[in-house]
This record gives structure tokens, sequence and C-alpha cells, in this order.
């Protein structure tokens, strides 16, 4: 897929969840192709601490009004940065980056989509572009409280949403992989993103139930293109780039102890 | 429109700018963003023997303005490069340099004298920051016996231009260019990454996986050009110079310190359209000041 340097202008950002923003970016002309599971790398402006572009998941294409849109978790200085962005402001992105979720082989299948925290973002599009295809995803997300639960409504309007929350206050109490619809229903692939421990325990779910199973990575990257290898994974074949050969890897290829 | 050739030994470059080994892939990872052949060289990943896993994850942590890397020369081999990588680089209209390292004297002249045979490709850039195994481990760069010796034995197999690339973790980085020099590479390149180190303060632990690593980027842009200084004026041979190179302007001070051409490391990864974008303000640079060729600033330093 062609990768571009885009100059996206600030359509709105809106603060989510505890800690967390949605940004939503106008290109100046038509949308690249992508894919979901791609990210983009921004440049974040006027941070003196922050040097190297910042890799975020591409949340949502909405190809009719030429937005991507961005749910960032405010970690760090970059973060929190680009949680200052306003509307008008300039947002320069690589784009797209990544291998993106392998859909080929899921048409009348039935799939399940975790997130965990802000690993709910690549969600999202995968949901709707399965939807697009005339599927109906089920989504199970995780989050600490019911407020950091993101996108909601969103995930909601997609597909079918099973929710966990660690302190009990919205769905089931627990991590995602206690969620009873995991005993009740018989899923064909599992998609998953999110903290590593969570991937590793769905992964785990998935290899003991023969099911196909992709995790969406999120190592530290300089240059997001394969040049640097600085964002190496362990796979069977030995280190592989997260940015290029990811991020999204079937976890038959990766060398997890689960 | 300023004339931007300039020469290295007997290697002509269309325009100064070259990408510095390690943050440019083999090129075609950024032909979606730049030209390849409006860049005066590309001077590939580092190139061993033998393939090499590199060093385990994480291998990467951001500092002030900079970066320090531990990489640890993953690449393919070779013997890969020439079937697999050369074919689709041999067409480019553009100087295709190989950065050549390795762990001993031998695994340096094999690796040279196998690329020695590719017609497309005119100059080898050695790295000779690689430890010497052999001997105790310490870099080949870093004493004047070792570098004449590794340079000297890489010059008997390798008839095209030679670039031998310096490590700046050294105490007279002029007398090691000298060395080289006296060894008979056709010019020197520097600086390779200066040797770092970054800690998590709440975890207490490195935040890489070999501890200590590579510094680059914006923040290691004065040393470099000190160095550059010093060298170009120790040497008789064409300098090349690089390390924190972000702009244009950052490219004119190395070539008024005395670099007869640049390259471009880190900032591919904050702009990977930055090479072309250099060596469009180098020519607008020459044209406001009135030069007619990139050659009349090389070492015009007025001290
Ligand atoms: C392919 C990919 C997709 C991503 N998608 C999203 C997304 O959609 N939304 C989102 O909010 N974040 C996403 N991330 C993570 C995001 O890139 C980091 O949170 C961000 O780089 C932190 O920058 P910072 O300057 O705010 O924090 P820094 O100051 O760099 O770091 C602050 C803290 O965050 C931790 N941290 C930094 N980078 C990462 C990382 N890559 N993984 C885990 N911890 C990290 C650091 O260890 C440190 O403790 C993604 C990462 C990758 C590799
Ligand atoms: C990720 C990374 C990988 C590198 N790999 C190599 C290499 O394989 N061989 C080499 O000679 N230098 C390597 N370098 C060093 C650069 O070529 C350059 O000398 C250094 O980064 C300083 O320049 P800069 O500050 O412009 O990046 C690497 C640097 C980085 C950041
Ligand atoms: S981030 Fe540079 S190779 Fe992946």
């Amino acid at each position: 897929m062609k990768k571009y340097i885009i100059d996206f202008k600030v359509s709105s950002n809106k603060a989510m969840g505890n800690n967390a923003i949605l940004l939503k970016l106008r290109a100046p002309g038509q949308l690249p192709e992508m894919k979901p599971g791609q990210f983009v790398e921004v440049k974040v402006e006027n941070e003196p601490n922050t040097f190297l572009r910042r890799p975020i998941s591409i949340n949502y294409a909405d190809y009719k009004n030429n937005e991507i849109w961005l749910l960032i978790q405010k970690v760090g200085n970059g973060t929190r940065k680009l949680g200052e962005l306003q509307t008008g402001d300039t947002l320069n992105c690589v784009i797209p980056l990544g291998n993106g979720f392998d859909t080929s082989a899921v048409k009348d299948k039935k799939v399940l989509l975790v997130g965990g925290g802000v690993g709910v973002a690549p969600m999202l599009m995968l949901g709707a572009t399965l939807k697009a295809e005339g599927m109906t995803p089920t989504f199970l997300l995780g989050a600490r409280t019911q407020s950091m639960l993101l996108e909601q409504e969103l995930f909601e309007q997609t597909g079918k949403l099973y929710v966990t929350t660690e302190d009990g206050s919205l769905g089931e109490k627990g991590f995602v992989t206690n969620h009873s619809i995991l005993e009740k229903e018989h899923f064909d692939k599992i998609f998953v993103c999110g903290p590593t421990p969570m991937m590793k325990a769905v992964a785990k779910y998935a290899k003991n139930n023969n099911i196909c199973c992709e995790v969406s990575l999120e190592n530290k990257m300089a240059c997001g293109l394969g040049a640097c290898l600085c964002c190496v994974t362990e796979t069977q074949e030995g280190h592989k780039c997260v940015c290029t050969d990811g991020p999204v890897f079937n976890i038959n290829d990766l060398t997890w102890q689960i | 429109m300023a004339d931007l050739t300039t020469h290295i030994g007997n290697l002509t470059l269309k325009n100064p700018v070259m990408t510095a080994s390690g943050t440019f892939g083999f090129g075609l990872e950024f032909a979606d963003f730049v030209k390849l052949d409006e860049i005066g060289g590309i001077i590939v990943k580092g190139t061993t023997l033998h393939k090499r896993e590199g060093n385990p994850y994480p291998r990467l942590a951001e500092t002030p303005m900079g970066m320090i890397n531990a990489v640890g020369l993953q690449n393919k081999g070779v013997d890969y490069f020439v079937e697999h990588t050369y074919p689709q680089l041999k067409d480019i209209d553009t100087q295709i340099i190989v950065n050549v390292a390795g762990h001993s004297i031998d695994d340096y002249t094999a690796c040279a004298e196998r690329i020695n045979t590719l017609e497309k490709i005119n100059a080898i850039e050695l790295n000779i920051s690689c430890p010497n195994v052999k001997e105790g481990g310490m870099s080949f760069g870093t004493s004047c016996p070792m570098v004449e010796k590794v340079v000297g034995a890489v010059r008997k197999v390798y008839n095209k231009t030679l670039i031998v690339k310096l490590t700046p973790n050294v105490t007279d980085i002029a007398e090691i260019a000298k060395a080289a020099e006296h060894a008979g590479a056709d010019s020197v390149s520097l600086i390779n990454t200066l040797m770092g180190m970054a800690i998590d303060a709440e975890k207490r632990k490195p935040l890489i996986s070999t501890v200590t690593g590579g510094l680059s980027g914006a923040c290691v842009k004065p040393v470099a050009l000190r160095m550059v200084w010093q060298v170009a004026k120790a040497v008789k041979i064409p300098v090349v110079g690089l390390g924190g190179i972000m702009n244009a302007t950052d490219a004119i001070e190395f070539m008024l310190a005395g670099a007869s051409a640049i390259e471009i490391g880190t900032a591919n990864f904050i702009d990977p359209a930055i090479t072309v974008k250099i060596a469009k303000g180098i020519d607008e640079y020459l044209e406001r000041h009135g030069f007619k060729s990139v050659k009349d600033i090389i070492g015009a330093l007025e001290v």
C-alpha cells in the first residue's frame, strides 16, 4: 500500500474517559487506502522532549468526510501534547503503516474482536469494516472501570458488545478472559489489541481452543518503515519488524510461552 | 541552480546528500516519499559476512533531542544482499554504497571482496566501530594500529572507493583518521554513534537490552561538527560529515567545517522526505550567497 506524508487539519479534539482524547483529522484531499489494524506515525510539534514520531492506530477511517480518527491515551509528554491540539491545528502524519488484520478468510465466520484499554482503538475500524461486508462482529472490551471504557456507543452501533471491568462497574467483573461469552459461544477467529498480559491471556485461550488468533503489538518504534530495525519482535523465523511485518501477528508465528 | 556535484576520491556524487547506514534501510523503504535518484548517494544498512539476528528487544530509547539504539547489526548477510537486494538497487540512478561491518579482519575482507564484484556499487563504507572479537572485543576503530591493520587488509582486496567510517568514542579522532588515510582509505566519514546509556528510574532498569547503546540525532551535532573540523584539518583525503544533521543549515555547517559530502541519519525517521529537502536547501543557500558550486563552501569556514 502506498504511503504518504500528509498534513492533516484537526477538525475536533474531544476528551474521552479519564485520560484519553479522540482526534478527528481531515486530509487536504482524498484519504489514502487503509486497512484496519494499520497505524500512523504522528509528528508532535513544540514538545522538546518528543524527538521521534509517535505510532498511533487508525481508530476509524471516515472516507465520506476524508477524516481519520485517532483515539489516544495520554501517557507521557508526546501524547499529552497531542491532547492540547485545537481545531484547525495541523498534524503531520506518515500514513498508512503496518500490515493490518487479516480479514481475508472471515466471511460468514464468527469473529471476536477483543480490546483492552486504549487497545480498543483499532477494533472500531476493524468492526466497521466487517459490518460493511455484511457481518455482525462481536466485541469483547475490557476496562479498569466504567468511565475508562472508550467509544462504548460506537461499538454498540457496530456489533454485539460485551464488556468486563476490573471493578465490576460495567458489564461482568474481571478480565476479558473471565467473560462468560467465551464459555457460551464458539468463535472461529479472534483479533486482539491491548496490554501484553491481556493479549497473552486471550492468545492462551485461543490456542487451547484451537481458534485462529491475531494480536496487535505495540513495540517502541523510531522509523515505522522497516528501516531502523528498532521495533523487532521474536518470531519463529527470527526477529521481525513490528512496524512492517506487524503490528498484527498470528500467535503461531510468535514465540510466546503460552 | 548551482552545481551540486561533489567528489569523494574517484566517486562522483550528483549532490552532497547521502543517507547514513542503518537509518534508510536499503532506500526502497523510502521510495514512496522521495525520488531515490535525487539523493546524492544511498549508504545501505551495515552488511556482514554472515547473517546476524542483532540484539534482543528493546533496542531503542528516546533521549532529549536524540535516541539511543542497540540494533546490533541485524542483517541477512552479504550473500543475501548480493543475490536478493542488489538486483533491486542496481538500476537506481544514484551511487549505492554498501556499509561493511565485521568482527574479525577476515570477515571484513571476505565481505568487501564479495561487494567488489558488484558492477554498480562503486564504493564501500567500512564501519570500524564494531568490536574485534578475536582481540578482546575492543572496537577496531579505537586504536591506530588496529585501524591500519583492518583498513590495509581491506584496501588489498577492494579496488574501488573505500570510505572508512570512524567512531567518535576515541581520545583523538584526528590521529585515527590519519591512520585510516595512511592505510589507503580514499575518504573518512564521521561520526558513527556516540556511546550512551538510558535508565528507567521507576523500574530501576536500563531502557535497552544491552544497557549501553549508540546515541544519534540532533543532540550529537556539536560534537560531530567539532570532530569533522578537526579531521578535515588533519587529513588530505575528502571527509564525509554526519551526526545530528536535521536540516539544510546543519548540512551546510558540516561542509563549511570541511566535509565534501554529508549523510542524513536519524532525521530520516522524523521526516522521511528530508534528504531531497536538504539537497534543495543547500542549492538555495548557494544561490543566495552567489556560489556557483557546492565545492566553494567545502572548508570555507572563516576563523
Ligand atoms: C503500532 C502501534 C499503535 C499504537 N496505537 C495507539 C493508539 O491507538 N492509541 C494510543 O493511545 N497509543 C497507541 N500506541 C502507543 C503510543 O505510541 C504510545 O503511548 C506513545 O508513543 C507514548 O508517547 P508519549 O510521548 O506520550 O510517552 P513517553 O513519554 O514516550 O512514554 C511515557 C510512558 O509510556 C510508555 N510507552 C511509551 N511508548 C509505549 C508503547 N509503544 N507501548 C507501551 N508503552 C509505551 C513508556 O514506557 C513510558 O512509561 C501505539 C503504539 C504502537 C507501536
Ligand atoms: C537505528 C540506527 C542504526 C544504525 N546502523 C548503522 C549501521 O548498520 N552501520 C553504521 O555504520 N552506522 C549505523 N548507524 C549510525 C548512523 O549511520 C550514523 O552514523 C549516526 O546515527 C549519526 O548520525 P545521525 O545523528 O544523523 O543519525 C545507525 C544509527 C541508527 C540510529
Ligand atoms: S520502527 Fe524502524 S524498523 Fe520498525
